[in-house]
């Protein structure tokens, strides 16, 4: 007797059973006589569950066996566009490392993290200017104002790691807006400016409040112009050198001029990092300090005032980019 | 270590810097600005500047140069110098080791 259900490489137990059962019957070694009758369909009809049973154990074994080779094959071929694509630098977390930031993966995963720190910054402003109008207590603006320094310093930290991977993206500013790059000074925003514009939000400030930020706007100016000086001795020290390594490059002397001349410029490219991370320290201190100058609700307004500044920048650039052209 | 000390008492501000290092032309650059005339030893001109260097980084200063000192007293390198200023501290630092008068 053919048997119809699919068979696996390993058959049960009672299929054989009731495959020697049947051929018993049929030759007749087991009394089929009255007394024993229900007994008999009863087994037959256990045998028959038991084996309905069975067979659909081996469909739903089969089942998961193909479902989990196609899941391997899927698996495979993703790990291998996840391969491909890290080699292109494109930016992808491992599972489980929410914390790490970069890891050298290249200016998009910068880019990537920076709209993420905007988004909860703009999440953070909002809840502060709500709060705000609300006329809420000091005591909850405190803890919103301190939240919104706090993750500033997410995205300094940030910037700092994006900067030893790759300085020259931060320094194009590519990761802003057009307009606000067109205020961009050593990868960021010019403290004195914003503090500038801070100064005409404020109002009241008493005589020396109003003198603790003038003499802030004017410290902020001065470190400023410092590291602005140092960049600019830093091109014409680059200038000078590669220069220096001009000439006619036909004895090896010359050659090893070129390469010791390469080397020195190797070297300066390589302090560029620093002067980020120093205009990035200027702007967090002078954040910190104009806090501590300002009461609670002062810094709530100071911080929204900058937030509404930034927005209308990249409000400008929207419109510049979905301007019409001939 | 001595001759950092030594160099460091003579003047009430003194920058120890290396000739090729802008980071060291940003902090010269602000004194100037704040009216301060520093005593600047550049550690590659110096017959011990190795000596020194390593003396400044014992001290914690990294990187090494640019190294202050305000009235013979370590104060940091870059970060430092403009944390301090950025609070007004630094400002008083000179004013009372009479590097400036105001």
């Amino acid at each position: 007797m053919a048997d119809v259900s699919p068979r696996t490489d390993t058959s049960t137990d009672a299929d054989t059973e009731d495959k020697n059962l049947r051929n018993a019957l049929s030759q007749g070694m087991i009394a089929s006589d009255g007394s024993d009758k229900s007994r008999d369909q009863k087994t037959l009809r256990r045998l028959a569950q038991n084996r309905e049973a069975a067979r659909k154990s081996r469909l739903r074994k089969k089942a998961y066996v193909q479902q989990l080779e196609s899941s391997r094959m899927k698996l495979t071929q993703l790990e291998q566009e996840l391969q491909r694509a890290r080699q292109q630098g494109i930016f992808i977390s491992s599972s489980g490392d929410q914390a790490q930031s970069m890891g050298g993966n290249g200016a998009l995963a910068f880019d990537v993290e920076y709209a993420r720190w905007l988004e909860e910054h703009n999440r953070r402003v909002n809840e502060l200017r709500g709060a705000v109008n609300s006329h809420a207590g000091d005591g909850e603006l405190r803890i919103i104002v301190d939240g919104i320094l706090a993750h500033y310093d997410d995205i300094f930290r940030i910037k700092g790691d994006a900067a030893k991977a790759d300085v020259f993206h931060i320094l194009s500013g590519m990761w802003k807006t057009p307009a606000e790059r067109c205020f961009l000074w050593l990868g960021g925003f010019r403290s004195s400016e914003l503090l500038k514009l801070l100064i005409n939000q404020l109002e009241p400030l008493t005589e020396q409040q109003l003198m603790s930020i003038n003499n802030l706007q004017q410290s902020s100016q001065q470190a400023e112009d410092a590291l602005s000086q140092g960049m600019e001795a830093l091109q014409q020290s680059l200038a000078e050198t590669l220069a220096a390594s001009l000439g006619p490059s036909t004895s090896t002397g010359n050659v090893a001029n070129y390469m010791g001349q390469m080397a020195m410029a190797m070297g300066k490219l390589g302090t560029l990092e620093g002067f980020i991370r120093q205009a990035d320290n200027l702007r967090q201190q002078t954040l910190q300090r104009m806090h501590s100058i300002l009461t609670t609700r002062q810094s709530a307004r100071a911080l929204l005032a900058i937030n509404d500044y930034f927005s209308r920048l990249r409000a400008l650039s929207s419109l510049w980019l979905a301007r019409p052209r001939e | 270590m001595d001759r950092i000390r030594e160099l460091a008492s003579k003047k009430a501000a003194v920058i120890f810097t290396k000739s090729s290092c802008c980071m060291c032309y940003s902090t010269k650059q602000l004194f100037y600005e704040l009216g301060a005339s520093p005593a600047v030893h550049e550690l590659d001109k110096e017959a011990r500047g190795r000596e020194m260097e390593l003396a400044l980084r014992g001290l914690g200063c990294n990187p090494s140069v640019p190294a202050v000192f305000i009235g013979g007293v370590f104060v940091g390198s870059t970060t430092d110098v403009i944390s301090l200023h950025v609070d007004g501290s630094l400002k008083q630092m000179l004013i009372d080791a009479k590097a400036i008068w105001f």
